[in-house]
């Protein structure tokens, strides 16, 4: 197969690793406050407050969510309803065809299913999980950011970056070790 | 001492971020790390699970014959089984979602196997219903499918509410562990030395790469599932209790059931939790995870489930007395504190009625003797109370020229001991194949202690008295 030339190629960050999660979050405020914008920080397990120090917000998922608790939700009572009132109606023991209390678990169940299957797949489809290659990986020590370690990469996309400067920010803000990687 | 160990803390021991990875990484990427002992019960596992499938076997060859019901006791073992284990996996979701929205950080710790046994718990409950209906090949037409027969399920029923209900929480369930073992993934991918351990745990990881940006989608997911998975959970069992509450049957026609079989089944499933937490911390060297604390504050919710429990009994007999039905009191008098069955009726007062009470002592909260004991007393109180509830209560109708006593048949013991067998199959096979403990959460739960500066170093693990 012919190489794809639209590739990103050349260089693709510049990665800091730190020893604790405090000095991560304080390396990207900083970081943030020198003008940086298109950088990612890489923990073990989530750190709250580091999307307000990214200046990230993102509510995609809770939308995604609610929409799809209403579709279950109307879904979930329209079947009923076109079953015991339109195509098969049948007296029970002299309920209403449209008996509502009766509707109601299977309603609710249908939007609990929806709204949970929307949540975990939204989750992955915003994350564009599953991604089996990503340029991060080849940092140095990245096998370290899902066990103890925690990174900061600011990519050279961003419009002020300058490695040197990179560099020299992060050690000042306690990283063990900083180094550069390619796509 | 054990007064003293009470306070012990969530995570204990010299610890950081990768002495956890190790102590749970360990089971699942280092095969020395199980004994003999690990093999002996997959076996007891494997058997049971051969007997499942022959009773089954047997079952679809012969019929539901081969069962013990009858008529008027048409719902016997199977209902009996179905709720029981249906309730065991209760606890589960509940340490999970409902522990995780009260910001119950000590459930970090239990929830990974605590779900797992829901979703097998859930597995084997699913069974009974399914072969009950005698035609298993027909299951499909539980749910609703345009099909030239021109039928609908009727939506007027617990029964396909349960149908609903319990498939719903099944797969809710598979999806809530699935995502919380993600970054668990990525982390043996990292770890694993195997190379085909590596290549499993890389396809399962699906690239995860712990950044903020995907945290903090999965923060939000994670959160969402927990609150809708809150109400599920509640809604699960009371639709599996409308099964009975909603008929006329004397003993089964109580308003009282939907809050009573939810606390009932919370009761079971942390007294499950118990039964398979306290092994598996000693055998695998897990007690600075799984600390005494621990298990005092589940010994504390058995207390407090146990007693609604007990309550429920209480409103039983007074709503028998009240409801001014004759035949709802000559059932209590004459089926349920006197004749034939009385025994099961006072086993389970013993049981779920007054051996937890042991654990208003501290004592009794952190020793190992009193916890397996009282967990496993109510294991078999709670079915006792299925029992209690569903074959017995059908046995006494309304007219009497129908009663029979009922009796279970052999085929019914075989499958109720496949089914544990089962159970304990997938339990062993989970606890070798993936990580048992929550690796992130417990991380999230040591920082968040490091900055309380509750955590002391250096503190030794506590042996269990």
């Amino acid at each position: 197969m012919a190489h794809d030339y639209s590739d990103p190629v050349g260089l693709y960050a510049t990665v800091g690793e730190f020893a604790t999660p405090e000095m991560l979050e304080h390396a990207t405020e900083e970081a943030r406050h020198a003008g940086y914008t298109v950088m990612d920080a890489y923990s073990p397990f989530p750190l709250h407050g580091m999307s307000e120090a990214l200046g990230f917000r993102d509510t995609k998922v809770p939308w995604t969510v609610i929409i799809f608790g209403i579709i279950g939700l109307t879904c979930g009572y329209t079947l009923q309803f076109y079953t015991s009132v339109i195509d098969y109606p049948m007296n029970v023991g002299g309920k209403p065809l449209n008996s509502i209390p009766a509707f109601i678990p299977v309603t609710y169940e249908c939007t609990i299913l929806f709204s949970a299957f929307s949540a975990a797949i939204g989750m992955f489809v915003y994350n564009r999980l599953p991604m089996p290659y990503h340029p991060i990986f080849n940092a140095k020590n990245f096998e370290r950011a899902s066990q103890d370690r925690f990174f900061l990469a600011i990519e050279a996309k961003d419009p002020n970056y300058d490695g040197e400067a990179i560099e020299k920010l992060m050690r000042s803000n306690g990283a063990l070790e900083v180094s550069t990687c390619d796509y | 001492m054990a007064d003293s160990r009470i306070n012990d803390l969530l995570i204990t021991g010299d610890q950081n971020y990768a002495t956890i990875d190790h102590s749970v990484g360990r089971l699942v990427l280092d095969s020395k790390a199980h004994s003999i002992a690990w093999f002996k019960w997959l076996i007891v596992g494997v058997m049971g699970s051969g007997l499942l499938m022959v009773s089954i076997a047997w079952l679809i060859f012969q019929g539901t014959g081969t069962w013990g019901n009858n008529i008027p006791a048409a719902w016997g073992f199977d209902i009996v089984n179905f709720v029981w284990w249906i309730g065991i996996g209760h606890a589960g979701t509940l340490i999970s979602a409902i522990l995780l929205l009260l910001r119950q950080q000590w459930r970090n710790s239990i929830n990974r196997f605590s779900e797992a046994m829901t979703i097998f718990a859930v597995m084997c409950a699913g069974l009974y219903p399914l072969l009950h209906t005698g035609r298993p090949w027909n299951d499909y037409w539980l749910f609703p499918y345009p099909n030239i027969l021109g039928m609908w399920p009727q939506f007027r029923s617990p029964l396909l509410w349960d149908v609903f209900a319990v498939s719903t929480y099944f797969s809710v369930s598979l999806v809530f562990w699935f995502v919380g073992l993600v970054p668990d993934f990525a982390t043996l991918r990292d770890k694993a030395t195997n190379r085909y351990a590596k290549l499993i745990f890389a396809l399962l990881a699906m690239g995860w790469r712990g950044s903020a940006k995907h945290w903090h989608r999965y923060e939000q997911m994670y959160y969402i599932l927990a609150g809708i998975s809150a109400p599920l959970v509640l809604s699960v069992h009371s639709i599996v209790s409308f099964d009975f509450a909603i008929s006329i049957v004397p003993g089964w026609n109580v308003t009282v059931f939907p809050p009573y079989f939810v606390a009932g089944a919370v009761f079971a499933g942390f007294a499950m939790v118990i039964i398979w937490g306290i092994p598996l911390r000693k055998y695998y060297k897990l007690e600075h995870l799984i600390t005494n604390r621990h298990m005092d504050w589940m010994a504390k919710i058995l207390l407090a489930t146990g007693l609604i429990v007990f309550y429920g009994y209480f409103l039983e007999v007074f709503y028998s007395w009240y409801s001014g039905n004759s035949y709802e009191f000559k059932l209590l008098m004459k089926t349920r504190f006197d004749g034939m069955y009385a025994k099961f009726y006072w086993a389970l007062i013993f049981c779920n009625g007054l051996c937890p009470q042991i654990f208003w002592w501290n004592k009794a909260r952190t020793s190992t003797f009193w916890l397996i004991f009282v967990s496993i007393m109510v294991s078999i109180g709670m079915w006792l109370e299925r029992f209690v509830i569903i074959p017995m209560s059908l046995t006494n109708n309304y007219l009497p020229s129908s009663d029979k006593p009922y009796y279970p048949s052999f085929w019914d013991l075989a499958m109720f001991a496949g089914t544990l067998g089962f159970f304990t199959m997938l339990m062993i096979l989970f606890i070798r194949f993936l990580p048992t403990i929550n690796i992130f959460e417990v991380k999230d739960l040591l920082f968040k202690m490091k900055g309380k500066k509750e955590f002391v170093e250096g503190q030794e693990p506590v042996e269990v008295a």
